[in-house]
């Protein structure tokens, strides 16, 4: 059911692409799932002054799955462990950190050394900013990677160049250090590593800030191509506008969990299919939904209280609320995480 | 029953045997403060008139009685080190007070106006383009050698790091927001430096002392070696080791080997106790 | 690739702050050393016995009694001949003194600079690829006895082995018995060369080691590592490419920082050695009152540490990319 809705937005939103260089193939197979990721948790041993040890838990209990095809956004604010999500997949947490859940990719388990052997073959990462680029190093010797001989070497180098040019980017952009890229060449650059392998899946991560409109606007239809091509893709972004542009389900943050994922759909006219309270506040602030901002911000990690995360600022809330933490459950095809929103559909 | 079960981290299981870092830390510390508060404490009660000459034990290797050996006049070397390195101790505190005063109130003014600034990041440069020997050397000389000079030459030669530290954490406060509302308040300078800077710097200037410390003990070493520090009456570490060299020769190794282990061991738990309060302080990359 | 007008506006700015250091420095140390207690003549006689008139002689070879301002005359007049005044112990012009005695320590420093530059850095970056293995634990446990221990320590330990008990080297490594210096073999200089900078060589590998292996952690934890990794690249490829890549320039950069260290472990290993460089003339000049000699010195190690910092400086701006790129944006 989802699937097929899935198809008709894609078609729909075929329209109004944009037409350099890029032409949306359409979709042939069925789309199959690619990542999920049941119930990770990552936290963070720290040390605080005095060395009192203090275990940071940035991400609870997420749960999220994208499949071939598909857009899958991620909505949070910035700080609330977005970035560590896509580290966590591509296995390259900094070492103070833990892990815990299951991950699987094509229906195999996702474990460290299946990771190492997927990153930068089947699953892509597109980084949140320059810094990502070694500072010391040309940009196409970089992104070509490490060569075996002169052979070798070419062929990458050809290769590269064919992704840069269809990214507009010329040939003067190879040989220019990251620091000498404006911000919209990096933000290219760095969504052509990519595509130089042919990867099933890409995730990236906070690909549009700092940007003018038309390269966001550029960015996103790279993005769309890139599903229209069968591939999954997870957009990784604290910018709503771009989620409902191009995704097809929206997983939003909440203080290190994901209390609702809604499908892109449910965020029109009243807003009245988004089931978690703080989504709906999300989308009542949106200046074209007449920018009810709401109060208050969220509890920090660690702080966290001990019911629903939202309880505090929540306008529904309960007893129950106050005391126990709803689980992320399926209700008509979305998965939420609030009482109010069980009790209301479960019947 | 809803809750989500918060999973055990294997990862960061500690066994009940293995001591939390905290734990460790401070215990490290206050071990290794006490042992050389100790060994200071027993060198002040070494009369060194009870280093006696005996003629009738001289050069002997080390044994059970005497654990260094004996020198070329009998004389014990346990006793003779362990007293050397109560003064190397004490000497070291003396300079590396001294530097840390100078490092504070130099890097304090770099923070009162531009010129002052200026001319304490060329007096920085000015001593750091000395080599920091022939400086001591220098000073020891002007102050007509003893134990003045060592210590008032490690001293003035070890506080460029600090200010440096000092100057640049003074630069950060400056910028930040509630320095700004007190100048608004027309608070004067000094006063903003007692209520806001220094309370700040007083962990670089805590841990400047303490890593400035084996510095100063090994530069007082060396310059009293090259003859310039401690008359050759007193039984400083550096004395002990130059008067050894004259006996190598003849193979008597424990009058080189032993005093030099004992400074080696003082500087590595100065190292010690310096690097685990620099954890406890400033934990930022206490994991590992 | 280098903009010269650039290159030559930072030497020219360079030269005239090395001036202006260089007279701070003359300043301080002849006021340092005129404010001495020591009687020089005392200094220079040592135990020796002398009639008064010969100690008369002495003293006004010396200049004692003189006013400050007449010797401070003196010396910049000396100076200004480029001889810097006449040794009292060599009793020949400073500026030769100096230029024997310095090429000798060059030598000496030189050799264990290079030694110790590479050494150190390959141990830091092996230490840092195979963080918490033995060879790191070995590395990390070297750099901490070593950084503790007293220059001059390592070097009697080292002429105790070598020497005393194995006795490969002679005890003194002067020149040899009824040698002229001038005479002497490349060998002879080799062998006076080994042991003294194998002691220097010990101990500035220590330094070198650490911060290779602590900027090479800090660099491996950075995001474009990071990045790297998540394209595919991994092992010793990852590390040569991106982690060394990063590390060499601050690492030449330290090295050539590290020439006031250097300077001060040459005096104590020549020291011991009796190795007939700049640091044994040092003391010798500081012990018995030399001052044109000893001032001649601290101004040309000023110098020589001056160009450690010069170098370092111009790798630091000119080298690297981005610095290089934002000072001709100015
Ligand atoms: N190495 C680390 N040690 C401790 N905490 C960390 C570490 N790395 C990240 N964090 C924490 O994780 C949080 C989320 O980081 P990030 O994933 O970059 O957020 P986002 O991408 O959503 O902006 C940060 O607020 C920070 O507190
Ligand atoms: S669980 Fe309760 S407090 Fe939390 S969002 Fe739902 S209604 Fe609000
Ligand atoms: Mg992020």
């Amino acid at each position: 059911m989802i699937e097929s809705e899935n198809m008709k937005n894609k078609n729909m939103k075929s329209e109004n692409l944009e037409s350099r260089n890029i032409t949306v193939t359409e979709k042939s197979e069925e789309s199959k799932e690619l990542l999920s990721v049941s119930n990770i948790s990552i936290s963070f041993l720290q040390y605080t002054k005095g060395l009192r040890k203090n275990l940071l838990k940035v991400i609870s209990d997420l749960t999220l799955s994208v499949s071939s095809g598909e857009i899958v956004a991620i909505l949070g604010s910035s700080g609330s462990g977005k970035s560590l999500l896509a580290h966590a997949i591509l296995g390259i947490l900094p070492n103070n950190a833990d892990l815990t859940g299951e991950m699987t990719f094509e229906g195999k388990e996702l474990d460290q050394k299946f990771k190492e052997k997927l990153r930068g073959k089947e699953i892509a990462l597109i980084p949140q900013s320059v810094n990502f680029l070694d500072p010391l190093m040309k940009v196409a010797d970089q992104v070509i990677g490490e060569t075996v001989d002169e052979e070798d070497k070419k062929a990458k180098k050809a290769h590269q160049r064919e992704v840069f040019e269809k990214y507009g980017l010329d040939e003067k952009v190879d040989d220019l250090y990251p620091f000498q890229l404006s911000g919209g060449m990096a933000r290219r650059v760095l969504v052509s590593t990519a595509l130089l392998q042919n990867p099933k899946l890409v995730i990236a991560d906070e690909p549009t800030p700092g940007l003018d409109d038309v390269a966001i606007q550029e960015t996103l239809n790279n993005i769309k191509q890139m599903a229209a091509e069968d591939r999954g893709v997870l957009l990784i972004t604290h910018d709503i506008n771009a989620a409902l542009k191009v995704a097809d389900k929206i997983a939003i943050f909440y203080s290190g969990y994901v209390i609702e994922i809604a499908n892109v759909e449910d965020f029109t006219d009243d807003g009245e299919n988004l089931i978690h309270p703080y989504t709906r506040a999300l989308y009542k602030a949106l200046p074209q939904n007449g920018f009810n901002l709401y109060k208050g911000h969220q509890p920090f990690h660690g702080e966290l209280p001990e019911g629903c995360v939202y309880s505090d600022r929540c306008d529904q809330n309960t007893d129950s609320c106050m005391k126990i933490n709803p689980d992320l459950r399926e209700i008509e095809g979305k998965k939420v995480r609030c009482h109010r929103g069980h009790r209301k559909y479960s019947r | 029953m809803n809750k989500p079960v918060d999973t055990p981290k294997k990862k960061f299981h500690t066994s009940p045997l293995k001591l939390n870092l905290r734990t460790k830390t401070i215990l490290i510390i206050v071990l290794t403060a006490s042992m050389l508060v100790a060994i200071v404490i027993n060198s002040l009660f070494i009369d060194v008139s009870t280093i006696t000459t005996n003629f009738s034990s001289i050069n002997l290797p080390p044994s059970f009685e005497h654990l260094f050996g004996t020198d070329w006049m009998g004389r014990d070397m346990f006793t003779r080190t362990l007293k050397g390195l109560g003064l190397s101790i004490m000497i070291g505190a003396l300079a590396s007070i001294i530097s840390t005063v100078v490092a504070v109130i130099l890097g304090l003014s770099s923070g009162m106006n531009k010129y002052l600034d200026s001319f304490v990041s060329w007096l920085v440069d000015l001593f750091s383009s000395i080599p920091h020997l022939l400086l001591i050397i220098l000073i020891s000389i002007s102050l007509g050698g003893g134990v003045i000079g060592v210590i008032v030459g490690v001293g003035v030669s070890h506080w460029t790091t600090l200010t440096r530290v000092i100057r640049a954490e003074i630069k950060q406060i400056n910028t930040s927001e509630y320095v700004h509302l007190s100048k608004n308040f027309g608070k004067s300078k000094w006063w903003i430096a007692k209520k806001h800077i220094l309370p700040l710097i007083l962990t670089q200037v805590v841990l400047g002392v303490i890593l400035v410390f084996p510095h100063a003990i090994m530069h007082e070493a060396s310059v009293t070696f090259l003859g310039f520090g401690l008359s050759p009456h007193e039984p400083a570490i550096g004395i002990i080791l130059s008067e050894s060299m004259k006996y190598l020769a003849t193979g008597v190794w424990w009058l080189a080997f032993f005093p030099g282990v004992s400074l080696l061991i003082i500087v590595l738990l100065f190292d010690l106790v310096g690097d685990n309060l620099q954890k406890i302080l400033d934990p930022t990359n206490a994991h590992e | 690739m280098f903009n010269y007008r650039k290159v030559a506006i930072f030497l020219g700015h360079k030269i005239v702050r090395l001036i202006i250091l260089l007279v701070a420095v003359a300043i301080i140390s002849f006021v340092l050393v005129d404010m001495s207690p020591v009687d020089p003549v005392r200094a220079y006689i040592g135990e020796m016995a002398v009639s008064g008139e010969h100690i008369a002689k002495l003293q006004e070879y010396w200049g004692v009694g003189q006013p400050m301002w007449e010797k401070a005359l003196h010396w910049v007049w000396s100076m200004l001949h480029g001889d810097f005044g006449t040794s009292l112990i060599y009793r020949i012009p400073v500026i030769d003194v100096i230029s024997e005695r310095f090429t000798a320590s060059l030598v000496l420093m030189f050799t264990s600079w290079v030694i110790s530059g590479v050494l150190g850095f390959t141990l830091g970056t092996l230490a840092g690829m195979y963080r918490g293995s033995w060879i790191d634990k070995f590395v990390k446990g070297y750099c901490y006895v070593l950084l503790s221990a007293p220059t001059f320590w390592i070097a009697l330990l080292l002429l105790m082995v070598f020497s005393v008990y194995l006795g490969w080297f002679p005890t003194g490594l002067g020149v040899p018995a009824g040698v002229l210096a001038e005479n002497a073999t490349f060998w002879d200089w080799l062998t006076r060369l080994i042991l003294p900078a194998t002691a220097l060589s010990i101990l500035c590998v220590a330094q070198i080691a650490m911060f290779t292996r602590d900027k090479l952690n800090n660099i491996m934890s950075s995001d474009f590592i990071l990045f790297a990794k998540a394209r595919s690249e991994k092992g010793w490829g990852l590390i040569k490419r991106h982690g060394i890549r990063n590390i060499l320039i601050p690492a030449i950069t330290l090295q050539f920082l590290s020439f006031s260290e250097i300077f001060g472990g040459a005096v104590l290993v020549e020291q011991v050695f009796s190795y007939p460089g700049i640091g044994q003339a040092a003391v010798a000049a500081g012990l018995r009152s030399d001052v044109p000699l000893l001032l001649g010195i601290v101004l040309f190690s000023t110098i020589f540490v001056f160009c450690g910092n010069t170098i370092a400086d111009i790798i630091y701006k000119f080298v690297d990319p981005r610095i290089r790129e934002s000072e001709s944006n100015e």
